[in-house]
């Protein structure tokens, strides 16, 4: 049956069968795609008199947003920190095989590095879009070298910087050599001449985010005030959470917060690098908030002993709910929704309201992923 | 008239979703000949719709040559908003079935000049080739649609103010604050429903009770709009026990009586 002609000769597709992600909860509604983008279905009906070109049954499966990871360092080899003779190609490369966990869309992340690395990967990453090729790239993530000394991780020592007495984003123009494709950066809020830093980078619409730092909760504060949104991996590389200074912890309740913005804040659910019982306070203290990411490492996807890092291999298996005690659908949006809301593009992607992509992820009630879609076109399927 | 009494709610839409199906599959519809329905919304018809739904989900029924008009339609409330009949009717029924969209008609309260409107639905019901089955609910306050006390029997499809009982009684579907209720709507008009070859009007529950005794054990009066299918020849009144509260014992008897037999005859072309 063909769509009415009047405003789009484009094919309807409708997901029948399945339980959407919608209004918070899990909704036994169809799903109508045209476009690339999802429709309403009874504005086509009543406006248009259209109705679809072809349903998909989907089982009875749970069909949700496909998730947004905003902290990926690399995986299956690949490490988009060291340079290799095609930076684009390696992150084509896992931006391809990250379709096989739901995960549509990515920031790929570049940890601490000198000069010469940046000025070589950032011009070969640029921001596109997801398609049966891969994931889309929203824009890089880059994680130092204004950090902290003292919370530098296994961020390389000799390679952190300072701002410097200019004030500004000029050092960061230097080391990075430009902002173009850059969609967040994490710093640390301590280090002197934050603040123009933070003022700067939240008005061109780069994110900034709080990490590798021994910021007390009233330097984190002011970052956030200056426009800081996002804290990078939260519990890990910062000073721990003390009842006369929760630190930057403490954002999760500061009642600092600029009226009608939020903070939002990573965690890497896998178990291992948060206690799940720390991870439950946070989501308990600030649920809006959670926003699930891999940072995985070249390790993930190669079998185990292949690693050359040093650091446990992180098997991810979709991103799947480490945070005990919340519901499937919140831990959906903790993985689309929330990254999406971070990065100021929730109006597009991250949910399954008319008019955003078609992203999706069909999956099973255990969490299975089942297949993966991007602009409602099929990229993956078990 | 046929009044035939259910126990209950539930049982009183099935019946009158059964009754429906059953009126479709007879008439056999094609492409060359559409069975035209009319069709109601409110609380009332709510589970006749959902049965409507499991008879197309089972393949025993399709919409796919049937045309709906519905009754009525709220003035100057947007389309999409959660209240209006068009959402209604896309939610409870529509996207559910197999109907096509072009011959599903509501009318249209956000239209430049109501009154054109209100002559096109008319003439489309002309074209369609009138209604075979006009399906409808009665107000507490007795009224068909939108026909509210004082309505011409013989009206057509116009812009009605809303009565203050009506306002009321919907005021539960606005948060229950008056202010946010429409007070005018289109309504097809007691005549326009007068013109169906066959009426069934569903009533459940003992707030309706007085309405349905006003409608069929009084005279026809304009202050009880539905008193007027006393004059119509084919139509079937489909209650539940609590709706026959205010009726005289004989009616009910009489009528149950002859209930068990239409019964009888249905089960045999089921």
């Amino acid at each position: 049956m063909p769509s009415n002609g009047s405003v789009s000769d484009a094919p309807i597709t409708q997901f029948i069968n399945c339980r959407i992600l919608k209004e918070h909860t899990l909704q036994r509604e169809d799903l109508w795609v045209r476009d690339g983008r999802i429709l309403d279905p009874e504005k086509l009906f009543f406006d248009e008199q259209g109705y679809a070109d072809r349903q998909l049954d989907c089982g009875g499966a749970i069909l949700a947003p496909g998730f947004i990871d905003v902290q990926l360092n690399g995986g299956y080899g690949v490490d988009f920190s060291t340079p290799s003779e095609d930076p684009g190609a390696g992150v084509a490369f896992v931006a391809k095989k990250i379709l096989e966990h739901g995960v549509t869309s990515f920031c790929p992340t570049l940890v601490t590095s000198p000069p010469s690395v940046y000025h070589k990967v950032l011009p070969e990453v640029k921001v596109q879009s997801g398609g049966v090729h891969g994931a889309g790239v929203l824009g890089v993530h880059l994680e130092g070298p204004f950090i902290s000394l003292e919370k530098k991780g296994a961020h390389p020592e000799q390679f952190l910087r300072t701002f410097g007495g200019s004030g500004g984003v000029n050092p960061l123009l230097e080391v990075y050599g430009g902002l173009d494709n850059v969609s967040m950066v994490t710093l640390a809020p301590e280090l002197a001449g934050s603040q123009s830093v933070v003022e700067e980078l939240s008005q061109r619409g780069v994110t900034v985010s709080l990490g590798h730092s021994v910021a007390n909760l009233s330097q984190a504060e002011e970052a956030v005030q200056q426009g800081a949104s996002f804290i990078t991996h939260l519990f890990n590389a910062m000073l721990p959470f003390h009842h006369r200074d929760p630190g930057i912890v403490g954002l999760l309740t500061s009642n600092r917060i600029p009226a009608g913005r939020s903070v939002f804040y990573g965690m890497i659910a896998d178990g291992i690098h948060t206690n799940p019982a720390a991870l439950r306070i946070a989501h308990r203290a600030h649920p809006a908030g959670l926003v699930l990411v891999t940072d995985a490492i070249m390790a993930m996807g190669l079998p185990p002993g292949r690693h050359t890092l040093g650091q446990q291999v992180i098997e991810i298996q979709g991103l799947h709910a480490y945070v005990a005690g919340c519901s499937v659908p919140e831990a959906l949006e903790a993985a689309s929704l929330h990254p999406a809301q971070l990065l100021g593009i929730s109006h597009q992607k991250g949910s399954l309201e008319y008019g955003c992509d078609a992203d999706l992820v069909l999956m099973d009630d255990q969490m299975v992923l089942e297949a993966t879609y991007i602009s409602g076109v099929e990229v993956w399927r078990k | 008239m046929r009044l035939v009494i259910l126990e209950d709610y539930d049982l009183a839409s099935e019946w009158a979703a059964k009754y429906i199906r059953n009126r479709i599959i007879t008439f056999r519809p094609t492409a060359q000949r559409y069975f035209t329905l009319g069709l109601p919304t409110g609380s009332t018809p709510y589970a006749c719709y959902k049965k409507l739904i499991e008879y197309h989900k089972s393949g025993d029924l399709s919409f796919k040559y049937v045309k709906t008009f519905n009754m009525d339609e709220y003035v100057g409330l947007p389309r999409a908003h959660p209240e209006s009949y068009h959402s209604y009717m896309w939610n409870n029924f529509f996207k559910h079935v197999d109907i096509d969209p072009a011959n599903a008609h509501i009318l249209d309260g956000n239209a430049q000049d109501l009154e054109a409107e209100c002559a096109v639905f008319e003439k489309d019901i002309a074209d369609a080739g009138g209604i075979d089955l006009f399906v409808g609910g009665i107000g507490p306050d007795g009224h068909i649609a939108f026909n509210e006390p004082g309505s011409s029997l013989v009206s057509r499809t116009r812009v009605k103010t809303l009565a203050k009982d009506t306002i009321v009684a919907n005021a539960r579907f606005f948060g229950h604050d008056l202010s946010k209720v429409p007070t005018m709507a289109l309504t097809v008009g007691v005549g326009t429903v007068m013109d169906s070859r066959e009426v069934m009007i569903v009533i459940t529950g003992a707030h309706k009770a007085f309405a349905l005794y006003k409608a069929i054990e009084d005279g026809v009066n304009h202050m009880w709009t539905v008193s007027a299918f006393q004059q119509h020849p084919r139509t079937i009144f489909v209650c539940d026990e609590d709706a026959t509260l205010e009726l005289r014992v004989k009616t009910v008897k009489y009528f149950k009586g002859e209930t068990e037999t239409l019964c009888l005859v249905f089960t045999s072309y089921q």
